[in-house]
């Protein structure tokens, strides 16, 4: 199991590396959420990997259970994680619809006075 | 125990909300209530520090659990200073945006703003690994929708590469804290340092990754070289009140780093023999570079002052890399003086470039108040390339003076000086073209049309415009005056971080005292 784990991992984040760096926002948005499950599977297994062990103590003490704290960091990461999903979904689309170019670059400073001033023209 | 420690939390939480919700469509209530929030918070913070002054560090268990299973919140001296600083950079930023109208050209501006205030002051609270990380990605939220406020498609586009920037990052700090928990089994900051002391030498592989990558992940937020790049294009491309308000969020990385790699990681651990001073310095050395070079060749006024900012983190890290109580205490009155000059510059550049034809370097012809934005310009100028009378002078110089006794005297004077130098001739060049050799130019004959467009033409800025720019210089006159008294606090701040006794004890032993 601990080869499964460890491998699930380090697949899921590789996966998720080589996806952000494709710097095109479809991309991305799969990259980083495949690293999020990535590092969602990392903190399970930072408590000791368990099977069929309760998440409490039981009265007795006799019983093997496994760490809580790991699974509660998990739900906060899952939470967080999903949330932050959904806004860069629509900083993608907002940025794409703007710009008609999904590419996750900033063009270069030689024409940049002209690109503030549509900024700013946008912000008015 | 005292409740007001949650209070620069729970005030902004509160008030943001209701700012969403019922104040959205009526500006001149949201505005009236994000005043009365940050004055409040100010007053708060002026409270904690002066509650902070007597060495006590104190801890609130939130909920009463006790303090390794439950989150704590810790306010010592250097917390309190953090918050404060906070509280007066936002009243700053706050009069600005609602002086020139900035709030106004977009959504919901003041209840981003407050979730903001919320998240940083939490981050400067919080005595809790995890809780940390929940606290950064609150304030990182907020400050994604400062960032594209008011649109524009560069902005978008910039404003989406430091989403995706961050998003990474904080996969890192996962990752990190992860490592950490199964190393140590436990989170709480003061636990950390107890555990990570006591450990054997031989478990030092995991501890030690993990300080590294949450050093990285510090050093995201902080801007440090090789991870600066998301700065220039994102302090360029947001709006300029927001940028002035992001000069504290290069900070919270530093706080963190400071806080994180003294209190836990510190310089005498045995599982670490000082790893984190041997990359950090470097990095520091290089971040400073990259600012000083950056300055010069910058062509947009946004992106040299972004990368000034870049270079005042590579000066200030420089004395934290050091990591001795006299070079931190150097590095905390560098970073109070960096936060208001940055701001300073970012709001007068507002201020510039809105009555300009964008912000290239270029001669154009003079707006009006030429003489007024050049002589402000001139002093946030001298402040961030650190020339007396103010207190960049003075920072530099107790930089210096600290770094005397270490072994990295000789490579530290030499990246600092030279990289004031390339500063101040990068201000200078920029100066001059934008301020001096317009007024050289031939004014442009009168267009028959002028009256048409005569509405067009930019409008002098009124008093209460002009005033949160002046009262920022005015902050770093004020800081060179007290510089005394300034530098005491944060030298007693500084002793206070490296005998980490002081913190785990009211961490830990709380328990029975309540």
């Amino acid at each position: 199991m601990e080869l499964l784990v460890a491998s699930a991992v380090g697949v899921l984040t590789a996966g998720g590396v080589y996806l952000i760096l494709r710097l095109r926002a479809f991309p991305v948005i799969l990259g980083l959420a495949l690293l999020s499950y990535a590092v969602n599977v990392f903190l399970f297994s930072t408590g000791r990997l368990m099977v069929n062990a309760p998440p409490v103590l039981n009265n007795y003490g006799d019983a093997s259970y496994t760490d809580p704290l790991p699974q509660a960091l998990v739900l906060t990461a899952i939470v967080i994680s999903f949330g932050m999903t959904a806004v860069l979904v629509m900083f993608a689309l907002g940025a794409y619809l703007e710009a008609d170019d999904d590419s996750i670059n900033m063009r270069d400073e030689i024409d940049d006075d002209a690109a503030r001033a549509d900024a700013e023209e946008g912000g008015a | 125990m005292s409740h007001w420690i949650i209070a620069p939390v729970v005030l902004p939480a509160i008030l943001a909300p209701i700012i969403a919700f019922v104040m959205r469509h009526d500006i001149s209530l949201a505005r009236a209530a994000s005043f009365a929030g940050t004055i409040a918070l100010a007053a708060i913070c002026v409270g904690l520090v002066v509650a902070a002054a007597d060495g006590q560090t104190v801890s609130y268990e939130l909920g009463n659990w006790p303090a390794p299973f439950g989150i704590v919140l810790v306010l010592d001296r250097l917390s309190a200073v953090m918050l404060l600083l906070t509280a007066i950079l936002a009243l700053l930023v706050l009069l600005h945006a609602v002086a020139t109208g900035w709030d106004a050209r977009g959504r919901h501006f003041h209840a981003l703003f407050q979730f903001q205030l919320m998240g940083i002051c939490g981050a400067f609270l919080t005595g809790d690994a995890f809780n940390l990380f929940v606290f950064f990605e609150v304030l990182l939220i907020a400050s994604y929708g400062l960032m594209i406020h008011g649109g524009g498609k560069v902005r978008l586009q910039a404003g989406l590469q430091y989403v995706v920037m961050n998003l990474a990052g904080s996969t890192l700090f996962l990752f990190a804290l992860g490592t950490l928990y199964a190393a140590t089994g436990t989170l709480n900051i003061a636990d950390l340092a107890e555990k990570v002391q006591a450990l054997p030498v031989e478990d030092a592989a995991l501890v030690r990754a993990a300080a590294m990558m949450l050093m990285i992940v510090f050093a995201i937020k902080a801007a440090l070289f090789p991870v600066q790049f998301w700065l220039p294009a994102t302090y360029a491309n947001a709006p300029a009140p927001v940028a002035a308000l992001f000069a504290i969020m290069t900070k919270v990385g530093a706080y963190a780093i400071i806080r994180v790699h003294t209190v836990v990681f510190g310089p005498d651990v045995p599982v670490l023999s000082g790893v984190i001073g041997d990359w950090l310095m470097p990095a520091a050395l290089v971040t400073l570079a990259v600012g000083a070079v950056g300055v010069l060749g910058a062509r947009r006024l946004m992106s040299l002052l972004a990368f000034s900012v870049v270079g005042s983190m590579g000066t200030m890290m420089v004395a934290v890399a050091a990591f001795t109580a006299e070079t931190t205490a150097a590095a905390l009155y560098y970073l109070v003086h960096s936060t208001f000059s940055a701001a300073a510059l970012f709001l007068l550049a507002d201020l510039v470039v809105s009555r300009r034809h964008g912000d290239g370097l270029r001669a154009q012809q003079p707006t009006v108040q030429n003489g007024l934005f050049a002589a402000l310009f001139f002093a946030g100028a001298i402040g961030m390339a650190g020339m007396p009378p103010l207190s960049g002078f003075l920072g530099k110089l107790v930089i210096l003076d600290a770094m005397q006794d270490t072994p990295h005297m000789k490579v530290a004077f030499v990246a600092i000086l030279l990289g004031s130098l390339l500063t101040i001739v990068g201000f200078a060049r920029a100066g001059s073209v934008l301020f001096w050799k317009s007024t050289g130019l031939v004014p442009e004959p009168v267009d028959p049309e002028a009256d048409a467009v005569a509405d067009d033409r930019p409008q002098p800025a009124g008093a209460m415009a002009v005033a949160p720019t002046v009262l920022a210089v005015a902050m770093l006159g004020l800081l060179a005056v007290f510089a005394g008294p300034v530098s005491a606090y944060l030298g007693d701040a500084a002793g206070q971080l490296y005998d980490s006794s002081g913190y785990v004890s009211a961490v830990m032993g709380s328990g029975e005292g309540g």
